[in-house]
Parts: structure tokens; sequence; C-alpha cells
């Protein structure tokens, strides 16, 4: 970690975005995690899309558990509120958050112990409720913060720095996510900002519950030989289905696709995801196509990066619930005190 | 052994007649508008209705009545009992003993029997024979061949059992002295818009009524029209609080079903879609999410909070216990939260639907660590609704969880109290939240900055301002301005000014309620909740016998400066609880260094409601003891 505190001078002629931020503005403070950390990649990437897509800052609720992921929402985004919550229980918090105001973005960041350990629970019932929501698993296989004890995600015979053999075997979250209803299903490598960031964008533009893992080695813990979430093992078994280009509404489509073959995925707000597929055979839209083709590689020892599943036509928790358009924080006594006179009736009918 | 009383198996004008026809004249209980009736029946029968029924003509006729239901954790075949008390003198705890059993379950039949007053009166359906060795010598025994009758009127099944509930309240109609028009009123009523049931249970009814004209007759026990109602409702608790979070302005609900506190949840959602739909849009101004467990729900409830809706949750023990991680989060991140407690009897799955108030120590203390939570203590559903509307109230204002103490005595029986009330003019207190414009003004942003010397920092809800008031809140340590740290002084300023938060809470919550004694009293009383109608009935009872005490009614802790004044005041004062550890006798011990032999402590914890006989033996046996000490 470095002790030096970020200026706060920004040099004028930093490029501005069209809500007036420069990518400096979704900075937050100095991180405190290893140098080299995976996760410091997401943050970066986090910041990168957020400007890109001209999200406010302060419109941004960042949400996390515990663990060295949940730390990094501090790192991030530095004029947005933030909420550390308790181990594995970011998904409700992040839910009642979502409920009370559902003009705001939330991001949920958490790791592979937070979401697939201890928060295995909720991770299954904040995707099967539809939570608008970006929720960002920064998946190491490893407990850093308690130094280095495997994690459910960890693959089975894969070793530990201290050379213990993992018996269990692992939890694949993309899998759970697509089978628990999320809408949005991707997942990116830390050491791939070409392939992060626009994904990341796509589940910003995304309406209802978009999940992505992101395959993050702990440098300290977890990126020996032996380890399948090393950069080097990731690097060598990525297996990239496709590449995202993401197209806000009001830009003209102007992308070069000589390669393969491309899709367009028109989302919710206008916006165009450009999925650039590596794989002939792959279809975004498939689930159970999408379910086949990850259990199948992964049983080849590969990684499958890209965008796994998108549902265009999702709705979101406030949908199902038919809130009002105005978010719930901003109702007084007149809009939810029904008054004496209905209280009275209630009053009578209980005669 | 002499033969049992036996009435309307053999057919007889009426009960008197056949008490004159007995060898030895035996004395039976005559009581008006003063006695206790309980119907032993099987869940699921559909008798619930009929006895409710039952209540609310004796209400209608303008005499005050308590009932409680005593059902088990069950759906179907199991035994459950309603018990109410005919009370014209208004004392609505449970009395204990029973004047007339309605014995309609041959399970429970042997006890049921056995506990009736001796003079009393059992009535069943004697369409078997009952051997006399089942039946006692020193009751009036009644019966009447309901399965028989039912049998012969109706060719349907669950006609035949569902009309046996009516025909019975027909019959008791006739024994009791209960005017049929009520009755009738009442199916009218209930059976608005669908004129077919409402024949076919008139219909009954009067079958049961022509029945027990004629071979039956009245009782000794009557009830007699009064004026002792007066424009009191009718109502359980857990229906009143889920009203007052209405009121209140929750706007989000998060839940899991816990017997019980569901019908809190329940109500909330029936009355939310009647009271809560925005009419130009049929859009919901309310969200209610029934959570994987009550983890999630207290989570979704402090997510809500945190981000400026009012929210609440309604649990029972066992979720408190699962709740407890959050708890403290909440409380030292300083994020509001709201729940309805509705107690049972504990530990682990415990009588879940008994009733005690046992999570005294759970609630106020839950959470590792040095933290301690507001309790509020309502005495029946009146204070259900308004303490439930003051907790979102509260919650807003010191940043803090609230507990509404409730309990199954209160929340899932009929209760009757005061009508509800609201002012229109009443604006919530949100508390200090800080604007956009107080931002933009220059005024210093420290969330956990103590700035008015009350120990209550300013926030600020997501989204306010581009580049103010923004903050990263947390359950670790941090100094005034959110950083994190954790440096001794900066720990100690945060856990103190929380301190200092719980002694303004004190000038907030619901003060005590003092009734004094018609005479100075060497001794008190403190009390709470659901003990309350009990308390009332067992100080008149003392006074009667001349033993005087002083009482105060506590309505939450932490605990206001009249308490240990209350306290200093009285050689002794006696801890009224139902709970077997005497938990808020530990509080009062815990918080106000009083010595414990000061507080003799008195405990009903069998998961029956606490009764004034109880009360008032207990008491009258210490104060009696202790004189004889002095003496």
């Amino acid at each position: 970690m470095t002790y030096l505190a970020k200026p706060k001078l920004h040099h004028p002629s930093l490029a501005q975005n069209k809500v007036c931020y420069t990518r400096r503005d979704y900075e937050g403070r100095v991180s405190t995690l290893c140098a080299g950390c995976g996760h410091d990649s997401i943050s970066a990437a986090i910041i990168q899309a957020c400007w890109e897509m001209d999200v406010e800052p302060h419109r941004v609720a960042k949400m996390s558990g515990i663990g060295c992921s949940s730390k990094t929402p501090d790192y991030f985004l530095g004029n947005s509120h933030g909420f550390n919550t308790v181990h594995g229980r970011m998904p409700s918090v992040l839910t009642g958050a979502n409920l009370a105001n559902r003009s705001l973005l939330y991001l949920g960041v958490s790791g592979d112990g937070d979401s697939a350990s201890i928060g295995i629970g909720q991770f299954a019932h904040v995707m099967r409720r539809g939570v608008n929501m970006v929720y960002i698993l920064e998946n190491n296989g490893v407990y850093g913060l308690t130094k280095g004890q495997f994690s459910a995600t960890a693959d089975q015979g894969s070793k530990s720095k201290k050379g213990a053999i993992n018996t269990e075997s692992p939890i694949d979250t993309i899998s759970l996510a697509l089978q628990m209803g999320a809408t949005f299903v991707a997942r990116g490598f830390s050491g791939d900002k070409k392939q992060l960031v626009p994904i990341i964008k796509a589940a910003i533009a995304h309406k209802g519950a978009a999940f992505i893992d992101v395959i993050s080695p702990c440098v300290t813990f977890n990126n020996h030989a032996g380890s399948t979430k090393s950069y080097d093992y990731v690097r060598e078994h990525n297996e990239a289905v496709n590449r995202v280009d993401f197209i806000p509404t009001r830009q003209e489509i102007v992308v070069d696709y000589a390669e393969g073959q491309v899709i367009e995925v028109e989302q919710h707000d206008g916006t165009v995801l450009l999925l650039r597929k590596l794989h002939r055979d792959y279809d975004p839209h498939d689930k159970v196509g999408a379910m086949n083709y990850i259990t199948k590689h992964q049983a080849e020892g590969e990684v499958v990066t890209g965008l796994l599943y998108v549902d265009n036509d999702a709705g979101d928790l406030h949908e199902h619930l038919n809130t009002i358009d105005a978010p719930l924080n901003t109702l007084g006594a007149k809009q939810l005190s029904p008054g004496m006179a209905a209280l009275e009736k209630i009053n009578q009918r209980l005669r | 052994m002499t033969s049992p009383a036996l009435v309307g198996a053999t057919p007889v004008a009426t009960v008197a007649s056949a008490l004159a026809a007995q060898p030895t004249a035996m004395p039976s209980i005559t009581a008006t508008n003063d006695f206790v009736v309980k119907f032993a029946n099987v869940n699921g029968s559909g008798s619930a209705s009929a006895n409710e029924l039952f209540a609310k003509a004796i209400l209608r006729m303008g005499v005050p009545v308590s009932p409680r239901n005593i059902f088990p954790s069950n759906i179907q075949g199991l035994p459950t009992w309603y018990e109410i008390r005919v009370t014209e003198q208004g004392w609505l705890g449970r009395r204990g003993g029973v004047d007339l059993m309605v014995a309609m379950n041959p399970q429970t039949w042997n006890a049921d029997v056995r506990e009736v007053e001796p003079g009393g009166y059992l009535f069943y359906d004697n369409s078997k024979y009952v051997p006399p060795s089942k039946l006692r010598s020193d009751i009036n025994v009644i019966g009447m061949p309901l399965t028989e009758i039912c049998n012969a009127t109706y060719s349907d099944a669950r006609q035949r059992q569902l009309f046996k509930n009516i025909l019975y309240l027909g019959a008791l109609s006739v024994m009791l002295d209960i005017e049929p028009q009520v009755i009738e009123q009442l199916f009218t009523e209930q059976y608005k818009g669908k004129e077919k049931l409402l024949d076919s249970n008139v219909k009954a009814l009067h079958l049961g009524r022509d029945y027990a004209a004629r071979h039956i007759g009245r009782i000794g026990l009557t009830v007699r029209r009064a004026d002792k109602v007066g424009e009191r409702i009718f109502v359980d608790g857990n229906t009143a609080a889920a009203l007052g979070c209405v009121y209140g302005g929750a706007s989000v609900c998060a839940w899991y079903p816990i017997t019980p506190s569901s019908s809190v949840a329940e109500s909330f959602q029936s009355y939310c879609q009647k009271l809560r739909v925005d009419p130009e849009t049929g859009k919901n101004r309310f969200a209610i999410v029934q959570a994987e467990d009550e983890i999630a729900s207290i989570g979704m409830v402090i997510g809500a909070a945190w981000n400026g809706a009012r929210a609440f949750t309604a649990t029972s023990g066992p979720g408190v216990s699962l709740m407890t991680e959050f708890l403290g989060l909440a409380y030292f991140a300083e994020v509001p939260a709201v729940l309805i407690n509705v107690q049972r009897g504990g530990p682990s799955t415990g009588m879940p639907t008994r009733t005690q108030q046992a999570d005294l120590l759970a609630c106020a203390y839950a959470s590792h660590g040095d933290t301690k939570h507001i309790l509020l203590f309502p005495e029946d559903p009146k204070e259900c609704f308004d303490h439930s509307a003051a907790a979102l109230d509260l919650a807003d204002r010191l940043q803090t969880p609230v507990f509404v103490m409730t309990d199954l005595d209160i929340g899932m029986n009929q209760r009757l109290c005061a009508p509800f009330q609201w002012d229109d003019r009443r604006e919530y207190d949100r508390g200090k939240v800080m604007s956009a414009a107080d931002l933009e003004s220059g005024k210093d942003f420290g969330r956990y900055l103590d700035v008015d010397g009350d120990g209550i920092p300013y926030r600020t809800y997501p989204g306010t301002h581009p580049s103010k008031g923004g903050y990263f809140t947390r359950g670790t340590t941090r100094n005034a301005y959110a950083q994190y740290s954790e440096a001794g002084p900066d720990y100690l300023y945060n856990v103190q000014r929380l301190l200092k938060k719980l002694d303004t809470a004190k000038t907030l919550v619901p003060q005590p309620v003092l009734r004094k004694a018609a005479q100075p009293a060497r001794f008190g009383v403190l009390y709470f909740g659901s003990t309350s109608p009990a308390m009332e009935e067992a100080l008149a009872a003392l006074a009667a016998m001349d033993l005087h005490v002083d009482a105060m009614r506590l309505r939450a802790f932490p605990f206001p400066d009249c308490v240990p004044e209350f306290i200093a005041a009285h050689e002794q004062v006696f801890v009224v609880e139902q709970n077997r550890d005497a938990q808020l006798r530990s509080m009062l011990i815990n918080e106000l260094e009083i010595a414990p032999a000061r507080l003799p402590k008195i405990l009903h914890y069998d998961g029956t409601p606490i009764t004034a006989r109880f009360i008032t033996s207990a008491i009258a046996e210490r104060m009696r003891t202790a004189h004889g000490d002095r003496a």
C-alpha cells in the first residue's frame, strides 16, 4: 500500500464528460490493499466505466460487505455515499436502500467469502428478486484479510500458499446467479480492463439484477503455481466468448467489426451493446445454452469470460411491487398518513 | 359418589328443575355480567368465528369482554381454546378459573371438565354417550345432541361441521340470555352481499335456540344489557401496530413469517392496499418484501432507513436472535430501524403460541460489544398503535434501532381499548438531516460530530449534494468525520457520545405512568406491557384488602429519571414480570445501581397471561410478611 495522499487539485486540461466531471472526480481515497491486487484494477475499471457513462458520482450508492473487496468502495467515487455493512449481508442492505430511493445507481461490491460462503443466501435472493443493481463479485478464491484460507470458490485440487490442497468442490457464482434469476450475467478478469470496462458499463445500463464475477488474483495469498485464480492460470485458460462494445444512446454506432460475428443488443434505456462474438455457437440470450456452455468449459479447466447472459426485457423489484415513480424517501405525512377521517372509519368497524 | 348433575340428556324444562330434582342440593354459580366462559375446540373446525361472534354479541350489549385465544402451533386437528371473560367492571386481564366450559373436544375432555369451578357449568355434545364416570357431580352438566341435530338437518359434511358451532352459539344465547337480534345484526354485517350465507346462519342460530328453549333453558350465568363499552374499539395489538406504522409513515416493510408476529406485516399490507395506493396512477406508496430470513429483513430495514425511508420489521424472539449482528451495526453506524417484537415463550423455539415478556435483555443489549437499544412497552392495542408511530419518529430523531416490545397476549388477542386517534396536523420528526441547501450554506458536516451537545449527530441522505455531505458508513470505528480510525480518542468520543444520546433518549421516550395509592404507601410496584390490565385489577383488590401500593407502569427503556426517584421513595418496590429471570429487574439493578433487596420479584412465566389473582396473592403475601417482620 502507499502512504501518499492523493492531491486534491486537478489539472485544468483534464477531459470532462457530459456531466462535467473529470475522471479524477470518480476516484476515492488511496487504496490500502496490497500492491498489484486485482481489486484495485477493478476499482479503476469502475471509475472508468462511471466516468464514460456520465454517471453523477453522488447519484451512486456504494454497498459492500466485509473483506478485502468490501473495503474497496472507499477507494472509488469519493463523493458518493457508501455503506460497508456486515459480512455477507450487503444484498439485503442494498435491497432496502433501493426500495427507499429507486433513482440512484446501486453498486454492490463483494468478495467470494462474502458472497459464496457466509452470504450465499442473500446472494441468491437478491438475484431472484431482480433488484436493480450492479453486483460485482471480486473473486480470488481465498480469504485475504484473514491470511489465506480457501474460499468456497476455490477449485477442487487447487493448492494454498501453505501447500494445503482444497478437497471441496467449488461454487460457481456465474451458474448460481443464472439459476437464481439474474438478468445480466457476466464474467471478467481484473487483468483485462479492455473487456471489463464495457461489461460494467453495460451492467450500469441494464435494468434489473446485473451480476459480474471478476476473477481477481490475490497477489499475496493466491498467485502461486497450483492456484487456479492466479494471473498466469487465468491468462492461460481464459476463454472469452465475446467482446463487448458499449454504445450510449445518442452516440453513433461506429465500430469496426471486421472479424467475427457482431450482434446488437438494445437495452432498456436505448443504449446498445455490440457483442463481438468470439465463439460462433454462443448466444447470450439463451439461458440454458449459457449454463451448458459454462459447465462444459469449466469441466475442461477453462475460465469463460464475457457477457454470458442478458435478458433485455427484464423488470426490477419496483416493477414487481408496483411502487410509485417518486422515491419513497421523498414522501411526507401528506402522502403517507391516511388521515383521521379514514381512521375514524376503521374505529367504527372495530366496534 | 353422588350421581353427576346431568342436564339435557333427559328432557327437562330448565336447569333449575333439574337441580331441584337432585337428592342433594348443589350450589350453582350465579353471576350477571361477571363470569368466564371457555370454549374447548379442535383447531381448523371453524369454531373461531363462532366464538368471536359470541364475544362481540356481548360487547354489543354494552358489556365489556376480554377474550384470549389459546392455540397450538398447528393448523388442523390439535386442541385450541377460546376463553372469554365477561366483565361489566371492565377488568380486561385474564381472571383464571372457568364458570362455563363449552367442551367440544373429546381429546381434552378430562382436563376441560376438571377446570370448571365447583358449581359451574359444562356444556357438551351428548350425541354420543358419555359415561357418568367422565363427568363431575359438583358441576352442572348440560348436554345437547349437536351432531345428531346437524346430521339430521344438513347433508353436506362441511355444513354439518360448521353449523355445529352456530348451533351452540344459539343454545348459549338462550342459556345466558344474549339478545338474538344482536347476533343477527352481526351476521348481517359479516355476510353483507352474501345473503345465502346470512340466511343459513340465522337459520342455524334459531335451530340452536329452539332446542335450548325446549330442553335447557336459562342457567345461573346471565348477560344483561349495560352501558360499559362506550366508544372503545375491539382490536388485536398486531393490527394496531400495523396501523400505527401506516400512520407513522413507514414506507418500507421487510419481514419473515414467525408466530406470533406475522399478522403485523400482513395487516400492514392489507391496510396499505386500502389506504396507500396513489389514486391517480394506481401505484403503491409502500414496498413490502417478505425476506428470506430475519437477517435479511433487518438488513433491508437498515438499508432503507439509511437511505431516508421509514422502515420497520415485525418479528419475535428467534428473529431477534438472528438480527443481533445487524442491530450492533445500526447502533454503532447510527442508522434508524424500527422492530415490532411480538414476544412469545422462549428460549429457543420455546412456546411459539404462548405469551411471555422474556426478550428484554436480548433486545436491550442486542449484539456484541457495548450496545444499548431503545425499548417501548405498549400495554394494549391503543398503545401498540401510538408506540409504533412514535417509534418511527424516535428512530429518526435518535438515529438508532427502536423496539416496540409487545407480546402474544396483546398482539394476537382482541382487546377492548380506546379508539385510535391521529392529529392530521402532525408532521413526522425526521430528525437531524442536512439538506443540499444546508450543505451549500457552508455548514460543517461531520457525520459523527456532536454539534448540539445532545449526542445526536447530523446525517445526510445519499444523493443529496454533488460534492458535500457524502460519507462512508461502516461498522468499524471512525472519527467524527466518518473517516476510518482505530485511535483510542476517536473511539472514546464516539462511544461516549452514544451514551449521551441514550441520556437524551430518556427525555424523548414515552414517560412512565404513575398510580398513587389512596393512602401513603411504603411499597411500590413496577410493571409494564401486557401485565397492565391484571395489575389494575390487582391494585383494586389489594386496596379493598387495605393493602396500599403505589404503582408505576414503565413505558420505555432507557429509564427516565422518575424511575429511580420512584424506587428511592419506597422501602421496597415489587417488580412484576412475565419471565423467569426477572429481566426488567436485572436492568433496573444494572442501569440504576439499585440494591437488589429493594426490588422483590414477582414472576409469572408458564406461558399463560398473568392474572390479577396471581398478582394480588403474591403482593398480599409479601406485604403481610414484611408487616410481620416489622411487628
